[in-house]
């Protein structure tokens, strides 16, 4: 138990020793609390002491993400503190991704608990949101003390070792965490009553909402397919029977480019699928059905498309993230732009 | 990746069976297939036929990609 120790991590700005022209600082030491940190000592009482401030300038920290995070870690270690404070940063991004990086690296070296605030829409709260304790705060400075209570509540929860809450029961940013609770309806039930609040018009809160994806600007289309070169692409996982390039069957963290140059379709004895999670027996006994190499063929041959590229491309769908796909997308498509492919065809099951 | 190939600009067609994730993720031009295991074929009827449905969805593939679109499409 209590009396603990915090050492509380703060800007050039918040540590009260210059605006933008100090934003180049490197971290430096103070002892006892600075400018928050005072809030802080207010709220936690003689439970919490706070021993002492680690200050760096935003520009610093966010052009020497390592090294900054580095000192910083080493400098606070030197007081052995029970609990890291950092910000809380609002809507500042460098603010923001500094007191991240910080937090991260306390809990995860340390093993001592963190606690920042940042307004959800500050980068640094996308980067970090998942690993640390994040409270949600206002955009700006006018809510610091409502940002400090937020934290120091869910500190001290932290500190005593007790359970703490949903995300908006907290005040923080939710960490995509899932755990398993008992409820007193079945997920049938629960459903059931939602759709009805929703068919009545009524507010109703979701128990899993979907992650929000972003959406392209879209391309005008290819003026005639008959002159132009098409490139085969699947997330369905056919490759080269034996899988030359170990696909993962779940989870992939790689993709596969494959010469069908000399093909004119697949088969059993040519290519297999790497993708878990789907019966393979039909993609095995005819890949066609994934890689549709048979029919692109024939209309490449009678001139519907121009030119079939030589080489497809191939990867699994089956639970790899949208962020690992992007990245693949984005070198395939550079691959295939400096070739001179002008359309692609992706297949998935 | 049909969404990320656009954002590099070369234009992309995304037959998939599970149109709502193809839809959520942000593909812009989708063609319905037939079944998760077997998206460009129907291993209950005859080869022949079996590779005339195959090559009915690509060539409604390469018409997709021919067709000037207002925002994101289920052919």
């Amino acid at each position: 138990m209590g009396p603990w120790k915090a050492v509380v991590y703060l800007n050039q700005f918040f540590g009260g020793i210059g605006g933008e022209e100090k934003a180049g600082m490197e971290p430096v030491v103070r002892s006892g609390p600075v400018g928050p940190g005072n809030l802080f000592a207010e709220l936690f009482g003689p439970e919490v002491e706070m021993v002492a401030t680690v200050i760096c300038g935003d520009n610093y920290f966010s052009e020497h993400l390592e090294e900054a995070t580095e000192r910083v870690l080493a400098l606070m270690e030197g007081f052995r503190p029970d609990l890291v404070l950092a910000g809380p940063a609002f809507n500042a991004g460098r603010y923001g991704i500094a007191c991240g990086s910080v937090c991260n690296a306390v809990v995860d070296r340390l093993g001592i608990p963190a606690v920042t605030g940042m307004y959800p829409e500050n980068h640094g709260a996308e980067l970090s949101r998942r690993s640390v304790f994040i409270v949600e705060t206002r955009g700006t400075t006018a809510g610091m003390r409502e940002a400090a209570e937020k934290m120091s509540r869910l500190a001290g929860k932290l500190l005593r070792g007790e359970p703490v809450g949903f995300p908006e029961e907290e005040g923080y940013l939710p960490r995509g965490i899932r755990r398993n609770t008992f409820s007193a309806e079945t997920g049938a039930v629960r459903a059931v009553k939602m759709l009805l609040q929703k068919m009545k018009g009524e507010p109703f809160a979701t128990e899993y909402p979907l992650p929000a994806f972003d959406r392209v600007p879209l391309l005008p289309p290819v003026d005639r397919m008959s002159r132009v070169t098409l490139a085969l692409v699947t997330s369905g996982g056919i490759v080269p029977r034996g899988n030359p390039d170990c696909i993962e069957a779940s989870s992939a963290t790689r993709y596969g480019k494959y010469d069908i140059g000399a093909l004119s379709e697949m088969t059993p004895e040519s290519h297999e699928t790497a993708h878990g999670g789907y019966d393979p027996t039909y993609a095995n006994a005819d890949p066609n059905r994934v890689l549709p190499l048979d029919a692109a063929r024939d209309l490449e041959r009678e001139g519907r498309i121009g030119k079939l590229h030589p080489f497809y491309y191939a990867t699994v769908g089956n639970g790899t993230s949208v962020a690992r796909c992007g990245q693949f997308a984005r070198e395939i498509a550079r691959d295939l732009i400096r070739s001179g492919v002008g359309a692609v065809l992706i297949t998935s099951t | 990746m049909a969404k990320e190939m656009e954002r590099e600009g070369i234009p992309a067609v995304h037959i998939c069976t599970i149109v709502p994730i193809s839809r959520t993720v942000g593909a812009n031009r989708i063609v319905p297939a037939v079944a998760i295991p077997h998206p460009l074929g129907d291993p209950c009827k005859s080869k022949t036929e079996e590779k005339s449905l195959r090559r009915a969805l690509v060539e409604k593939a390469l018409q997709a990609l021919e067709t000037k679109i207002e925002g994101q499409t289920v052919f």
